[in-house]
């Protein structure tokens, strides 16, 4: 029996006459690579769409138990084909897919599905990922395309990463939002040449622009976000955490996506030592990690040189963390990423972590709450909450599992400013280290 | 002077205590709120005008539902959580662990050494809610659940994760006659289970405790259960008599310091101008715009009825038809043309048998004496048993009652759907029979129930509840998940200031887009139909039925029979089947019926059944909570029936008997995930190396319990939880080294794009490494392996015993590589030639067959629960998909084929279209994120390829009863079919 396997693709003469919608995963970066395939010629809209409706969207077009993410990223696009503002024959789709062993990599599968259940199974679906699946398409991700999606990504990572070390503090409400538009603004006006070439000047004027914004001189407790990526990042997802947490007097430490960049090609050369597979590709992507951490390491260098701003923490030592909590073959989802993210911020001093999580998500078993007790156990001060994110999960069964990590950060912070009262020291590091100390192959 | 108040707003009650100067307690208060939050705190205080005017006031408002309150009040608002720990520092502190259990939530916190406060995630059995939820279902108040509990003198397993998996467990223990004493205080022992398993996580409860909460202070069953459980004795178990006062306590110790302070009036006016804030709340549209559409909508359905005839003035034949259900019992009485000539529908009070019984009596009593019942027929849950009891004619699976009931008023029906007070069914009907069934499964579990407890929460009866909602302005979109989750979408929407009428329709709708969107899955109406007939006693609550006629868009039949259609269906089926005499015990008969129930556990073989002995006045008895015939004939029932799933775990279990001590001492493996189907592999590989090989052994409830305690996720599938206790009895039985692979890909069978294990698979050994203390000089070996180059297997194997000390030469590795490579291939071949012989075995005795698909861990009993013996029992012949795909091959699937274990389902599903008299089952771990994706697929191929799609849900639960549903309706579905 003959099944179905010749999805719409996305033609060349398509990019003349479609519009290319892109769900909203961070809004900062999403904002500079809309510009950035508008200028080459795609015409691209990030829907930026919110509310009852995309999540019902998503539970009608989806099954039951997958995860939230994809419920949303398909709910979004769905509700986006239905709501008349785009000409279904003259709309294609773009998602972002990691590939690998997470159900994730059928993302494309299960929005291919969707649209043909809702009679929308002529448009097309440019899938833009790290292992080709799938990938046949009119949209050419070319070398100089491929370079300034990148850049953005730097970019937005620098602008997120600064921002929320402002917002908390501003003295006048809305300027860490007009300077990230201006920011924006300016990026996708330089990446339209070759003048976002120039980091060291741009770093430079963006880290003392936010560094000129007047801000209270507060202490406030720092909130570290991990999760699945699209939790961590996506305010549809998240139900707007990094707000959320701004508002109950918090400063939410959000580090970049380039890390996750650089764990798909650490995870590549990781694999050829485990597996066996192709040495050329360790090769070839030890060669691009090192660019990428290049990049990186310029743009921590500038944080440091014009500003008191903390910098984030290279990619190169997140890697180190994670020796002895879990192995670097856990590739599937965040896989070590996650764990090693958590430990990254306790080792900054950030001992408070929420970490966001579809509900029921299968690696997030593994790396996220399954690690949780080591991590404890090793650093008795964190405090992480888990919270599930679901379709029918309310807002207010979570915000409640956040105050109670607010509560114990405050009362830990009211703690450290008056020792007496600390009854003992929470950590003493004097003593060895009892943990059995599992041989391990990795 | 200056008083401190602490106002506990939960998710049922709102608790208020007033501190004195001293810190004393001036007064306390504990009532339900009924979701008028803001209005009762303001009528808290100015009751209490006399005790607080004239006094500093500070006050801190705690509980989530009172979050709203504190902040459009700008009062100040301390977490709850963090106010316990703040009362118990104060009040007991020596506490080490704290344990409190609330209407919707379940908390823990540890005191001594680091700090660490839990509360249960979003997924939430085991709370208050659920006691509630258990007693309606026994029809019990809490109080009387109390006191049965006492006296039990047997627990039953029962699981609380869910009370959807909590009722599939109870529910048959009612049916069966098992007694309410013991079926209270396994509830309570669930709930116990689920605090330690889900809460503690490893981290163990001892010194100690003290018990907070409501009911762990009212319930004395409760503690006695957690008590026992972690034997604890009275020193170290503290009921305190403030137990339920302990938050707000706290709240009003939080505030001690608060520099915000009110005299009486301040804080009067501050509550009311909060309770007279006018909320908008958002909704939907109103379910009918006036009066004169209600009206319509009235007239229509008043159709579909039933002619009904006077009983005792009917001559001649009659048929009688019970659907003995989950919670209730309806009977009906029909005439030669149809008539109905006695209904009832009651609640069975959790016992079917005193129902039946005395509406037997009451037919016998008004029937005049030429009325001859020539047929009977019994469906539902408690089919066996009245069938037994009563000595019915005939036994009808549920779907087959149904639809015969609903043809009655719509012949050419094509879809029923049927929402009951515990269970949702569906039905498509094509060609003239059932063509799908689906269930609803926990994590859609909103059925009839659900809303009456609702009403009665929040102080209604259901009739006037669901009146009410018919003309909300704003009905409220309350998600359409599980109970808990509807629970706090409902505190979501009285904090957005939603009315009751409101969220009565909220209510409705939200079990409609459960049934639609959850259960049936339905993309569009005409998805679902033509010819709709709704049934069951929830669509008689006027609010759904509308609802769910608005959000498909099209009208249905609802017949004003609608909860009695099983029981007429029966009966209909009773008057088409008989003989003209029924085997019905006489009127005589019925007069002295008695019927006592003994709980006993099975010792006939190592599965342990708990059956339920019934025995009825005339000394026959009646065994239910069986698996096999054993209990019941003395002897292994000998079914000659080939069951692959039997085959392979015996095959299993002999590899992993055969110990030969070696030279390199034991090396321990565990019998779980990864490890069943490359048992063989593993084992030839050790043993080649001069290692005794320790397998863990059989699963069980009780090596569960082992290794309950270090389960981080408590949404993980049960069978890795299982592995938990199998590296805990491996440790038990001093094994030193314990070996347990992480494996990112399985062995590539060439029948898919990729050939990678599931996270949870694959992974699995990382967490066991994070969560189980190992004693000293117990090595964990859990390296990264592949078994798709035998070169880098070997490499790494080497370096990892090298590692360990083992010393292995280059030579020995090559040796035992290749004689594990073997051992796999053989174990390959010798399944493909058992499942040709079942196959040929089959074909030539003209036996249908079941393919079941799923993992191989699928066919540990105690994942299965024992449902192959159910297959073989009822005549199909078992293959297990793994092994039919070797003689199948690839197929092309709409989504990416990349997991081993699945793809095996998909080629096996393939093999299913092109065969004859065999059909697919596919087993589904509760929590598997990957089979959300494979469901659809398989039920896609085999649907396009004209085949049933069957699936079965397991987890924890020990109970096959939706399972046999499905099962015989499946068998009944094929018969139709003439397979």
């Amino acid at each position: 029996m003959a099944r179905d396997r010749n999805p719409a693709e996305f033609t060349k003469e398509m990019r003349k006459t479609h519009t290319i919608l892109v769900p909203m995963m961070l809004p900062i970066h999403f904002k500079i690579i809309e510009q950035v395939l508008i200028q080459y010629g795609y015409h691209v809209k990030v829907l930026e769409t919110d509310g009852r409706r995309v999540v019902d969207e998503g539970v009608k077009n989806v099954h039951n138990d997958t995860c939230y993410p994809a419920l949303l990223v398909i709910g979004q696009m769905i509700d986006a084909l239905k709501s008349g503002e785009y000409d279904p024959d003259k709309t294609a789709l773009m998602i972002t897919q990691t590939g690998g062993g997470c159900r994730a990599s059928n993302y494309i599968y299960l929005l291919r599905k969707a649209l043909k259940q809702s009679g929308f199974e002529n448009v097309p679906v440019i899938s833009i990922n790290f292992a080709n699946l799938g990938n046949k398409s009119g949209f050419a991700l070319t070398p100089s395309l491929l370079m300034r999606l990148l850049y953005a990504v730097l970019y937005g990572d620098l602008i997120l990463w600064l921002s929320n070390q402002c917002k908390p503090y501003e003295k006048n409400k809305g300027d860490t939002n007009q300077m990230i538009d201006k920011w924006v603004k300016e990026l996708c006006r330089q990446l339209s040449s070759l003048s976002f070439i120039r980091t060291g000047t741009n770093y430079r004027r963006i880290v003392e622009d936010f560094a000129s914004i007047p801000r209270v001189k507060a202490h406030k407790p720092r909130v570290g976000v991990v999760g699945e990526i699209y939790m961590k990042y996506a305010p549809l997802g998240n139900n707007h955490l990094e707000d959320f947490l701004i508002a109950e007097g918090a400063e939410p430490v959000v580090s970049g996506v380039l890390d996750f960049l650089m764990y798909c090609l650490k995870n590549n050369v990781v694999d050829v030592d485990l597996y066996g597979q192709k040495r050329g590709r360790k090769a070839l992507c030890n060669t691009a990690l090192a660019i990428v951490q290049h990049w990186q390491n310029k743009m921590i260098k500038a944080v440091k040189k014009y500003s008191n701003f903390r910098a984030p923490t290279p990619f190169s030592e997140l890697v180190t963390l994670v020796d002895g909590f879990i192995g670097m073959g856990t590739k599937m989802g965040e896989g070590w990423l996650l764990t090693a993210e958590m430990l990254e911020l306790i080792h900054s001093g950030v001992n408070n972590i929420v970490s966001a999580q579809p509900f029921g998500c299968l690696p997030n078993h593994i790396i996220a709450k399954g690690m949780s007790r080591k991590v404890k156990d090793r650093y008795p001060q964190a405090n992480i909450v888990a919270v599930d994110y679901d379709p029918s999960a309310t807002p207010i069964n979570q915000e409640n599992r956040l105050k109670l990590m607010l509560a114990n950060a405050k009362l830990a912070e009211e703690m450290e400013n008056t020792p007496k009262m600390v009854a003992k020291p929470l950590v003493d590091m004097s003593e060895p280290n009892q943990e059995k100390q599992p041989v391990k192959q990795a | 002077m200056s008083y401190q108040i602490g106002l506990d707003v939960g998710s049922t009650t709102i608790k208020v205590v007033v501190l004195g100067e001293q810190g004393e307690i001036l007064y306390k208060s504990y009532e339900r709120h009924l979701s008028r939050v803001r209005s009762l705190a303001l009528q808290k205080i100015e009751s209490l005008k006399d005790l607080l005017d004239g006094h500093e006031l500070r006050i801190a408002v705690t509980g989530s539902a009172g979050l709203g309150l504190a902040k459009e009040g700008g009062i100040p608002f301390v977490q709850e959580v963090f106010a316990t720990a703040g009362a118990v520092k104060r009040y007991e502190p020596d506490t080490d662990v704290v344990i409190e259990l609330g209407g919707e939530d379940a908390k823990i916190i540890f005191l001594q050494g680091a700090l660490e406060e839990r509360m249960n995630g979003t997924c939430a059995g085991g709370t208050g809610a659920f006691i509630d939820q258990m007693a309606s279902l026994l029809n019990v108040d809490l109080q009387t659940l109390d006191n049965l509990s006492l006296k039990h003198n047997k627990i039953y397993p029962i699981a609380s994760r869910c009370g959807v998996f909590a009722k599939t467990d109870i529910q048959p223990l009612i049916n069966q006659g098992a007694q309410k004493e013991n079926i209270a205080a396994s509830i309570f022992q669930a709930v116990v289970d689920q605090t330690i398993a889900g809460l503690a996580q490893g981290r163990p409860i001892q010194g100690k405790v003290l018990f907070l909460g409501g009911p762990l202070s009212f319930l004395h069953g409760l503690q006695q259960r957690f008590v026992e459980t972690l034997k604890l004795d009275s020193a170290h178990a503290v009921f305190p008599a403030l137990a339920p006062y302990y938050i707000a306590l706290g709240a009003a110790l939080y505030c001690e310091d608060s520099r915000q302070c009110y005299t009486y009036e301040e804080l009067r006016d501050t509550l009311k101008r909060v309770s007279e804030i006018k909320l908008v709340p958002q909704g939907m549209s109103p379910l009918f715009e006036s009066k004169e559409e209600y009206d319509q909508f009235l007239e229509r359905h008043h159709q579909s009825s039933v002619p009904t005839a006077d009983l005792s003035s009917y001559h001649g034949k009659a048929y009688l038809g019970v659907d003995a259900g989950s919670t209730t019992t309806k009977t009906v009485l029909i005439s030669e043309d149809n008539a109905l000539l006695y209904q009832d529908y009651v609640n069975n009070l959790g016992n079917p048998i005193d129902a039946v019984l005395r509406q037997l009596k009451e037919i016998g009593a008004k029937a005049p004496e030429d009325l001859k019942i020539a047929g009977v027929a019994v469906t539902g849950y408690g089919e066996d048993l009245i069938k037994n009891a009563f000595h019915a004619d005939f036994g009808v699976v549920e779907t087959i009652a149904h639809f015969t009931a609903a043809k009655y008023f719509e012949p050419d029906v094509d879809f029923i759907i049927d929402i009951g007070g515990q269970d949702m069914k569906c039905f498509k009907i094509y060609n003239n029979s059932i063509d799908g069934i689906l269930l609803n499964e926990a994590c859609s579990s909103g059925c009839g129930s659900f809303i009456e407890t609702f009403a009665k929460s929040l102080g209604y009866e259901i009739k006037e509840f669901a009146k009410i909602g018919l003309f909300a302005e704003h009905p409220v979109d309350l998600g359409s998940r599980c109970t808990v989750f509807m629970n706090s979408s409902v505190k979501q929407a009285q904090k957005n200031g939603a009315t009751v009428e409101d969220i009565s329709a909220g209510l409705a709708a939200s079990v409609v887009k459960n049934a639609l969107y959850k259960v049936i899955r339905a993309k569009s109406p005409e998805d679902i139909g033509e010819h709709i007939v709704v049934q069951g006693g929830t669509f008689l609550n006027d609010a759904v039925l509308r609802c769910f006629e608005k959000e498909l868009g099209r009208n249905v039949i609802r017949p004003q029979i609608a909860g009695l259609m099983g029981a007429y269906g029966a009966a209909l089926y009773a008057k088409a089947h008989t003989k003209g005499e029924s085997t019905l015990l006489s009127k005589h008969e019925l007069d002295s019926f008695t019927h006592t129930s003994k709980a006993v556990t099975c010792n006939g073989c190592t599965n342990h059944c708990s059956l339920t002995v019934n025995t009825f006045s005339d000394g026959s008895r009646f065994i239910a909570g069986n698996r096999c015939e054993r209990p019941v004939t003395g002897t292994a029932q000998t079914t000659h029936l080939p069951d692959m799933i039997e085959y392979k775990y015996n095959r299993l279990t002999e590899i992993a008997n055969d110990r030969h001590p070696g030279p390199r001492g034991q090396i321990g493996l565990p019998f779980a995930l990864n490890m069943y189907e490359n048992l063989p592999f593993w084992h030839a590989f050790f043993t080649s190396l001069g290692f005794e090989v320790i397998v863990s052994g059989r699963s069980s409830k009780k090596l569960y319990m082992l290794g309950q305690n270090t389960i981080p996720s408590d949404t993980v599938c049960y069978p890795a939880k299982l592995v938990h206790g199998h590296i805990r009895r491996l440790i038990e039985q001093g094994v030193q080294t314990i070996f347990y692979p992480c494996m990112s890909y399985n062995f590539d069978e060439k029948i898919s794009d990729n050939c990678y294990n599931c996270p949870v698979v694959a992974y699995y050994p990382e967490l066991i490494s994070a969560n189980i203390d190992f004693p000293q000089g117990t090595k964990f070996l859990y390296p990264y392996i592949t078994m798709n180059d035998r070169k880098v297997f070997q490499e790494h194997m080497l370096a990892c015993l090298n590692e360990a000390g083992y010393g292995v030469t280059k030579g020995e590795m090559e040796t035992a590589a290749a004689k594990a490579y073997e051992a796999y291939e053989n174990y390959k071949e010798e399944n493909k030639q058992a499942v040709q012989y079942a196959l040929n075995y089959a074909r030539e005795h003209h036996c249908k067959t079941i393919v079941v698909g799923g993992r191989p861990y699928h066919i540990d009993p105690e994942i299965n629960h024992g449902l192959n013996k159910l297959f073989t029992s009822l005549g199909f012949v078992v293959v297990t998909g793994d092994c039919i795909s070797q003689i199948s091959s690839k197929e092309q699937t709409n989504i990416l084929n990349q997991w081993t274990y699945h793809a095996r389902m998909y080629s096996a599903a393939k093999f299913v279209l092109t065969a004859k008299n065999t059909e697919m089952v596919q087993l589904v771990s509760f929590g598997c994120g990957l089979d959300a994706i494979t469901t659809d697929e398989i039920r896609d191929i085999l649907q396009e390829g004209g085949k049933l799609y069957t699936q079965i849900k397991i987890d924890e639960i020990d109970n096959l009863g939706a399972a046999k549903i499905r099962i015989r309706s499946l068998l009944a579905a094929m018969e139709e079919r003439g397979e």
